[in-house]
């Protein structure tokens, strides 16, 4: 089980699917969904944050485990 | 460790395709493989696959503003991301090339002559003048490589220029290409001719589909 406090989420609506975040990501946790949105598998993110610095949108933002879940 | 792949290594076709038409203008028409082949693979796979992977500019800014620390890495102003200027910017530069192709057209037609001048912003004349000698080729085809080349190295300094000052791949967020092709995505996607799930993709790009299966997605992601 990911004992990370905090996780990746994208916001779909301003990802511009540029792929900047699945190319910084250690742990293979992000995809471009089919073009249109990046997303982040929760239980393979480790919420380092590099997603979140690379993203030209600014979209991506690390929230705390405990809200989501 | 992540593996390389010779795609990671398209920022050289990126310098290389900018140095050919320093020297020989007929080069830029090499520049269209870069703007057919992200619509081809938006159109025909449903992906930005281009982008992700192929785009020798991004990588380029990813190289420069990265690892060569060439960026501020701030966070670029919320309307230099927004929609609004996204799908404006889209509009101006579609504009621009369709002038650009009037423009050859009148050449071809005979009803203006070919203007030998590569042009930064559509108004500076670029400090070199060897990249053309007259009647190599018909007017027309020289005249589109000057307009294509002046376009190409606008928007590359474009690039540069929000690289240096945001992040290293701030272009992409208001890239024309990628706004285009996304939003040709976003309308599959709407549109339920999706490549994936459910459909076998078009064989030429099974591996595409191979290398990113989308369908493995767990749909609980969207639940967030």
């Amino acid at each position: 089980m990911n004992r990370s406090k905090r996780y990746a989420r994208p916001d779909g609506g301003r990802c511009v699917a540029c792929g900047a975040c699945v190319k910084e990501c250690p742990r293979g946790a992000v995809r471009v969904d089919r073009g249109c949105e990046a997303l982040v598998d929760p239980e393979l993110c480790v919420g380092c944050g590099r997603c979140a610095r690379v993203c030209p949108a600014d979209c991506i933002s690390l929230v705390a485990r405990e809200v989501a879940e | 460790m992540k593996t390389k792949h010779w795609y990671d290594f398209l920022w050289l076709w990126s310098i290389l395709f900018f140095g050919l038409g320093f020297f020989n203008i007929l080069f830029a028409w090499l520049g269209m493989i870069d703007f057919f082949l992200p619509l081809v693979f938006a159109l025909v796979g449903g992906n930005k696959f281009f982008c992700n992977n192929l785009c020798g500019r991004g990588q380029l800014f990813s190289l420069l503003g990265g690892r060569l620390k060439c960026s501020r890495g701030k966070s670029a102003p919320r309307w230099l991301v927004s929609r609004w200027f996204r799908y404006g910017f889209l509009v101006f530069f579609l504009a621009m090339f369709a002038n650009m192709l009037f423009q050859t057209w009148l050449v071809a037609a005979g009803a203006a002559s070919l203007r030998e001048a590569i042009k930064l912003f559509w108004t500076f004349r670029v400090p070199w003048g060897w990249t053309y000698t007259a009647g190599t080729v018909p007017d027309w085809v020289a005249q589109f490589s000057f307009g294509f080349y002046s376009l190409m190295l606008t928007s590359l300094l474009i690039g540069l220029i929000v690289m240096l000052l945001y992040r290293p791949r701030t272009w992409c967020a208001f890239c024309p290409m990628g706004t285009m092709t996304q939003g040709i995505c976003r309308l599959r996607r709407r549109g339920g001719k999706e490549a994936w799930p459910g459909q076998t993709p078009w064989v030429p790009f099974a591996f595409v589909e191979k290398k990113f299966p989308a369908r493995a997605i767990i749909p609980t992601y969207r639940a967030y």
